[in-house]
């Protein structure tokens, strides 16, 4: 869907994607633009410097939960403060994936993972962090949406938002963000239809969806 | 142009800036803040950016980010700071990146303090973050000499596609002498046709990944074999040195920066005394100058050598490494900022002679 909206935008050429450490660690051999691998939690200071050399272009950084709202929450607190004019494309799955199904800040209370074995104890570590409600506090940020993978309208919902997403960084507008609750089968240990069924059931109620800000 | 009285900072900054630097990111440390300071108020003028990031770990990722944008950029911080941007410096070794961090030295471990120090040696010429990586480390003993480096660090940096340190002690940086501001050295900008400047499916410049991930062993390999012999190449063309009055001499001095200076006044004082002492004073820490610090010291006129730092002995290694046991070689220095006097190492070369 990013990759569409690139195209169908006009950027292409000059836009650039940056990977994360996490699932889509390898993002730069999926889309035909520069690309970028940052480490841990940095996409966002990396999208900086770029915009900063070249701020006629246009560039996302494409982050998971460990990512963005674990190691690297200084990094995309203060770029939306500074109203970095990018975006970020947030991959919520409540899970660590790529390392093998531990705990993530956004893994749900009572959720089980390889480091929450009894089910997360939000008296032990906190009940999970909601990173498109606290950036929309943020006075730099732009768009800020939180959408979802489980079914065809919110499919159809998610490239609108990632579509204004990219529009409000061409606008010079200032930082944007859309959260996208995925599901991981995988490590949730359930089939690919129950994982949807999952998002709706219990990720849904605990991260609404919607737009939280629009300027 | 006629010599300005400037502070070390504000001197780097500017010749940074004369040197082509258009971008600068940083985070506030003791002792070398006029360097962002001096930054903020003259990139503007010259068409470039500074921006104060939220941290060193941002700083070093958004030079990251410049540098692959095709940028000349640069970053500065001491000693605690640059423990901070090792992961990002770290990852532009191994994405081929050019840039400049300086490190104006304080006192460590830790926090440990904000006074003068050589104690981050081991950290700039050894590794300082993980992996098989160098940077190319220049020693400047002087802000003349510093502001005459900074042309050949970008310079370098693009050559050889690598992170250059300039690996002050916070001295250098906090006092003021005569600068002449003409003395930058020659620019070179090359084009980058690497960098993530826009890709076009089907045209010339190859689409840029800026990266240094490398899962598959073969492919890693490829990546190290390759920085590795880049390093060779460096070792063999950019080791400099300066050596003072080694000719002949009964004792060599081996010391880098401000105290190098010390160590000269040390070896007048003893002139007088009719004692022949020499200086080798290394200027790139990485790659040493290995070849030319041994051929001072193998003299058969050299009795020992005696090497001084304000840190608790990590040159010294390498001296002995490049004298490889054909001399003794002492030491002589303290970790946490304690500057020997000229006085006191010409009494150490005094006691070593009555030894």
């Amino acid at each position: 869907m990013v990759a569409e909206v690139i195209e169908e935008l006009g950027i292409r050429e000059k836009t650039a994607g940056i990977a994360p450490v996490g699932c889509a660690v390898f993002a730069y051999n999926y889309f035909d633009i520069d690309m970028y691998e940052a480490a841990h939690g940095r996409a966002p200071a990396v999208a900086t410097g770029y915009k900063r050399v070249q701020p006629d272009h246009y560039i996302f950084t494409y982050q998971g939960d460990g990512d963005l709202a674990s190691i690297g929450t200084a990094e995309i607190v203060q770029a939306a403060h500074r109203g970095e004019k990018i975006t970020t494309i947030f991959i919520n799955n409540a899970i660590y994936g790529m390392t093998g199904g531990q705990m993530a800040p956004t893994t749900l209370v009572g959720q089980k993972t390889t480091t929450s074995p009894l089910g997360r104890d939000k008296e032990h570590c906190g009940e999970p962090i909601r990173m498109a409600e606290m950036l929309a506090t943020i006075s730099g940020s732009a768009f800020i949406a939180r959408c979802a993978l489980n079914t065809t309208p919110n499919l159809i919902k998610t490239k609108q938002a990632i579509k204004k997403a990219f529009e409000t960084q061409i606008a010079r507008k200032g930082f944007s963000m859309v959260e996208i609750l995925s599901p991981c089968p995988t490590n949730w240990g359930k089939s690919p239809a129950e994982a949807m069924d999952w998002i709706g059931e219990a990720m849904i109620p605990y991260y609404p969806l919607g737009v939280f800000k629009e300027v | 142009m006629a010599k300005k009285l400037m502070k070390g900072c504000e001197a780097i900054a500017e010749a940074a800036i004369q040197a082509g630097c258009r971008y600068f990111f940083g985070y506030p440390i003791t002792p070398q803040n006029d360097i962002p300071e001096y930054m903020s108020l003259r990139l503007p003028q010259v068409g470039g950016c500074f921006l104060q990031a939220e941290s060193e770990l941002a700083a070093i990722n958004m030079v990251y980010g410049a540098a692959g944008a095709g940028a000349r950029v640069m970053t500065s911080s001491s000693s605690p700071g640059i423990s901070l941007k090792q992961e990002g410096i770290s990852t532009a070794a191994a994405a081929e990146l050019p840039c400049v961090v300086v490190n104006m030295m304080r006192g460590g471990p830790g926090l440990g303090n904000i006074q003068a120090s050589q104690g981050d040696y081991f950290q700039a010429t050894k590794g300082g973050g993980h992996g098989d990586y160098h940077v190319i480390v220049y020693a400047p003993s002087s802000i003349q000499e510093a502001v005459g480096m900074m042309a050949k660090a970008f310079d370098v940096a693009d050559e050889y596609r690598i992170p250059v340190m300039i690996l002050a002690d916070g001295l250098i940086g906090q006092m003021m002498e005569p600068v002449d501001m003409d003395q930058v050295g020659e620019v070179h900008l090359r084009e980058k046709p690497w960098a993530a400047t826009g890709y076009v499916p089907g045209g010339k410049k190859p689409r840029a990944v800026i990266n240094s991930l490398y899962i598959e062993t073969e492919d890693l390999d490829v990546l190290v074999s390759r920085l590795e012999a880049r390093y060779e190449v460096i070792r063999q063309k950019e080791p400099m040195i300066e050596t003072y009055k080694t000719e002949g001499a009964e004792y060599i001095l081996c010391a880098y920066g401000t105290v190098a200076r010390v160590c000269k006044a040390a070896v007048r004082i003893l002139e007088e005394k009719g004692v022949k002492v020499g200086l080798v004073r290394p200027i790139t820490l990485w790659p040493f100058p290995y070849d030319k610090v041994r051929e001072a010291i193998a003299q058969e006129s050299v009795k020992e050598a005696l090497t001084v730092e304000v840190s608790s002995g990590q040159m010294v290694e390498d001296i002995r490494l490049a004298v490889n046991g054909i001399k003794p070689v002492q030491f002589m220095g303290k970790g946490g900022s304690r500057i020997p006097s000229a006085e006191e190492i010409a009494e150490r070369i005094m006691e070593m002679r009555r030894a």
